[in-house]
């Protein structure tokens, strides 16, 4: 493990009930670098994302083997709650999932949740902060307390990532961020995240080749829940070395 | 033509869509759908027509018992009859024949009626009540003795139907209620300008008689909302928690399935089970009072809890996956999810289905026959332990009572219930749009 | 290579490689045209030559704008990206090639009544070999051969060596005799050509060959003798 991996995978297998989803992943995720997991549907990809915070636990008959470490500390640790592990990794879903709540309190509620802010002021000044870096303040500003839902599909997203960034986690997790919007609204999470580069460790998820190779610098390719290849973003999209990466980032059935 | 999985020959699908037989094909298609929309509109209608029905005639049978006759009479608080110790004191006026003092007045218009049976007969035309009307009067204010006043007092129930058309004067006396006497007396009372109509207030302040112009709703009414109370407090919290439970946390066995079968199960076993189970559980072997909203409520509860369980999960289920899992990756627990995010989303649905566990269980006879909430209480129930009875019950009473005035009271009771009823979807409905939100 | 799953995909990109073969066979005929045109000499076969240039310049305009439609329109990855980039990278050179060919053909005039038939052979053996490696590169680029792609780039030495020795041939024989002077600067542009054409047939192997395996080709190549630094004493004065 070298100095800046951020989270470890070790021989990490999935089970959903008697299925195994994931099939011994060994990944180490960059600190402060954008990650892409790629693959076709069902490789596993999102399996993998969703166990660095353990919400997998959250599926009936999920069971999750081996060794996920984040700044070495084991996650799967008994000490270790999964709640403050979310805390220090936060998520980003496909859909945007605004609270039915204002656009503040869709922000405000992890600070509050994790005690991170106490008075009111302060309260603002993170909802205010958080709004900046999602790059949504500007628009929100004079109706930061209309429901979050009442805002078009890109704004929500941005408003996932404000909420997700507000209680400063470590690493941001995204699930195909931007499968539900529109070029424009894609450019800006994407501009978003490279942004946001410079403070977390961000792993993505998505279905978009391009777009992998657009944000991220790494890019780990899943297959049939075999993590097939894994390495510099640049060097899977110009001349991956597995036929498997290949086929499914040329496009041809394999 | 021949070839239907050659795809190749777009001119070959042309020809094909343009045939005789396709238009006919197209053609019956859009008649079936009208057909449909007319089965569709003819069922409602129906329906509607039924309502109506059903409304126009209780309304019309009903909206009479709004209104009641009566008579002003000018009363001498004759000192003999009323004071017969003479001294004025309460225990004296209590023992007064104050139903001579309604007679006596009666005499004085109509002086022709000497006899003993017309005197029975005229005095029978007021309400027994104007009796105790008069004796709370003088016991209020003790000075009215040896004064004379005029007092308005009601009809009994049979003038009271003549004058609202129910009894005729053209069928044979031995066929109605009234003698031919009667009937001229009150003809003379109403030309004389004696009587008029008012809004009988009564009804809705008094309880349950075996007078019908003095029988009232408040009591049934009253009885209804304790018991709906006791039915809310138990079952909504039970039941939510109950469906929380079971959606959220419960493990997915075989226990769980069995249980929720069984709830599914309990939701439809018939209703006076249920009082069987009041009556063996809560009155035999517990020893709870007879009668008792309380009781009543308990036995009511247990019928709700199942629809509002069913109901609970239901919207529960409904609510999105996505809005669980964003709280949960904020680092939610699971019952701050549950809380914060699930129950305020699910919470119109539970209300509806609690509304709709709350309309049954107010328009539910049977079970409370059986914990004996069926008996003719008089006065109005003032606690949770006290007897009572609750309005379809009251209905039940009065529907099966001989009296022609208990009709109009069945349909106006009926006419309450709906009221009540309306009232509680109204708040339901108000509620709703509370915990309503777009996601 | 297993298909893509758009089909219209393989045909655009086989269009493609097709019109780079063409393109490489046009070039490598240009090349034996005019260095026939030379050692015959035949001033209606140079004229040909010449015409001929314009094909493979249109040829050219083709592929790139195929290349630029594929990547637009396509946005092809890994393999499929390096095989529209080479299209365009091996089409330039190839437009050069060509245009050198035409070069050597338009000095036929002054070449006709050259007199000395050896260092004409000698030309024409050079351009031999540039015309073989022009072969075995377009040979490794229609059969994906890094391996063939690689051996055509080391063997560019060869006609580097060639050319830097009939520099010096040409350096004695213009001081023998200055008035050969004229024919002889023709005679070293022709060789400088059939040079330049080998060089481009290096950068069509290193095309070739980053196209087959991903990476560059950038090991230190053996660099024969130089003629940037050749140089002969005049003689002495007599």
């Amino acid at each position: 493990m070298s100095a800046d991996t951020k989270v470890e995978a070790r021989d990490v297998s999935v089970y959903y009930g008697k299925k195994q989803a994931l099939f011994n992943v060994d990944l180490d995720i960059d600190s402060r670098q954008v990650t892409s997991l790629i693959g076709p549907s069902g490789c596993g990809k999102s399996t993998f994302l969703r166990c660095v915070n353990r919400m997998n636990d959250t599926i009936e008959g999920c069971r999750v083997q081996g060794k996920i470490r984040l700044d070495g500390e084991d996650i799967h640790d008994r000490t270790l709650d999964p709640v403050k592990l979310r805390a220090r990794v936060g998520m980003v879903f496909q859909k945007p999932n605004p609270f039915p709540k204002s656009i503040y309190d869709n922000v405000a509620y992890g600070p509050r949740l994790h005690g991170l802010v106490s008075r009111k002021d302060e309260t603002e000044e993170l909802v205010r902060s958080s709004l900046q870096r999602a790059g949504l303040w500007q628009e929100v500003e004079d109706r930061i307390h209309e429901p979050g839902t009442s805002l078009s599909g890109g704004q929500q997203q941005r408003l996932c990532i404000a909420r997700a960034i507000a209680v400063r986690p470590e690493v941001i997790l995204m699930d195909e961020p931007c499968s539900a919007l529109d070029p424009i609204a894609t450019a800006r999470i994407e501009e978003l995240i490279d942004e946001l580069r410079e403070n977390f460790t961000i792993v993505i998820v998505t279905h978009s080749m391009q777009q992998a190779a657009r944000v991220s610098q790494r890019t780990a390719f899943f297959h049939l829940g075999i993590l097939v290849e894994e390495g510099d973003t640049e060097k899977i999209f110009t001349s991956p070395t597995d036929k498997r990466t290949q086929d499914y980032i040329t496009g041809r059935s394999g | 033509m021949s070839d239907v999985s050659d795809f190749s020959e777009p001119s070959d699908a042309h020809s094909f869509r343009n045939t005789e037989a396709a238009d006919r094909r197209l053609r019956k298609r859009h008649a079936a759908e009208r057909r449909f929309r007319f089965y569709g509109a003819a069922a409602v209608s129906i329906a509607l027509l039924a309502l109506a029905a059903l409304i126009f005639d209780i309304v019309g049978k009903g909206h009479g018992a709004f209104q009641r006759h009566v008579l002003t009479l000018q009363i001498y608080f004759d000192p003999d009859v009323i004071d017969p110790r003479g001294d004025r004191s309460s225990q004296s006026l209590r023992m007064g024949n104050y139903t001579s003092l309604v007679r006596n007045s009666l005499t004085e218009i109509f002086s022709g009626a000497t006899g003993r049976s017309d005197r029975r007969s005229l005095g029978s035309l007021v309400s027994t009540g104007a009796a105790f009307q008069l004796q709370d009067m003088v016991m209020a204010d003790p000075s009215l003795v040896g004064e004379r006043r005029l007092v308005t007092v009601p009809f009994a129930d049979d003038a009271d139907m003549y004058y609202k058309g129910y009894i005729r004067a053209d069928t044979p006396e031995v066929d109605r209620r009234l003698l031919d006497t009667q009937i001229a007396w009150l003809d003379q009372l109403e030309r004389r300008g004696h009587t008029h109509s008012e809004f009988n207030a009564n009804f809705f302040t008094s309880g349950d008689s075996r007078e019908p112009e003095l029988a009232g709703i408040l009591g049934a009414l009253t009885g209804s909302i304790l018991t709906l109370c006791v039915t809310l407090l138990l079952s909504f919290p039970l039941g939510v928690a109950s469906a929380i439970y079971l959606e959220e946390f419960a493990p997915k066995n075989r226990w769980t399935d069995l249980i929720e079968v069984n709830i599914n199960n309990l939701a439809a076993v018939p209703s006076i089970v249920f009082g069987l189970l009041g009556l063996g559980m809560f009155l035999n072997v517990f020893g709870f009072p007879r009668s008792a909203p309380l009781i009543g409520g308990m036995v009511l509860a247990l019928m709700t809890l199942p629809t509002i369980i069913i109901a609970g999960r239901a919207a529960l289920k409904a609510v999105p996956p996505s809005i669980r899992e964003a709280a949960m990756s904020m680092g939610a627990s699971p019952l701050q999810v549950v809380l914060q995010h699930v129950l305020p989303l699910a919470m119109p649905g539970i209300l509806t289905g609690t509304i709709i566990g709350m309309a049954q269980a107010l328009g539910e006879t049977a079970p409370l026959l059986m914990i004996g909430m069926v008996a003719f209480i008089v006065d109005i129930p003032s606690a949770f332990t006290s007897p009572a009875t609750v309005l379809p019950v009251q209905i039940f009473l009065w529907s099966d009572s001989p009296e022609r005035a208990f009709v109009e009271k069945t349909s106006a009771a009926i006419m309450v219930l709906l009221l009540f009823l309306m009232a509680m979807n109204l708040a339901a409905v108000l509620l709703r749009q509370r915990f309503e939100r777009r996601w | 290579m297993s298909e893509h799953i758009v089909k219209s995909f393989d045909e655009e990109l086989e269009r493609l490689r097709g019109a780079v073969q063409e393109m490489g066979g046009l070039a490598a005929e240009q090349l034996e045209l005019s260095l026939r045109a030379l050692l015959e000499p035949d001033p209606e076969l140079a004229e040909q030559v010449v015409e001929a240039d314009s094909e493979i310049d249109a040829l050219e305009q083709r592929i790139s704008q195929d290349a630029i439609r594929l990547l637009a329109l396509r946005q092809p990855m890994a393999v499929d990206l390096r095989q529209a980039i080479a299209a365009i990278k091996i089409a330039f050179d190839l437009e050069r090639s060509g245009d050198l060919a035409k070069n050597i053909a338009l000095r036929l005039p002054v070449l006709k009544g050259f007199a000395n038939r050896g260092t004409l052979e000698t030309v024409a053996r050079m351009g031999e070999l540039a015309g073989w490696q022009l072969h075995d590169v377009l040979r490794a680029y229609s059969g994906t051969d890094p391996v063939l792609a690689r051996e055509v780039w080391l063997r560019d030495r060869q006609i580097d060596d060639l050319y830097e020795s009939n520099f010096r041939v040409y350096l004695t024989y213009m001081m023998e005799d200055p008035r050969t002077i004229s024919a002889y600067t023709h005679l070293h542009f022709v060789a400088k050509n059939i040079e330049r054409i080998g060089d481009h047939s290096t950068n069509i192997a290193r095309s070739v060959y980053y196209l087959a395996e991903g990476v560059p080709l950038d090991e230190p190549r053996p660099k024969g003798a130089d003629a940037k630094t050749a140089y002969v004493d005049p003689p002495a004065e007599t």
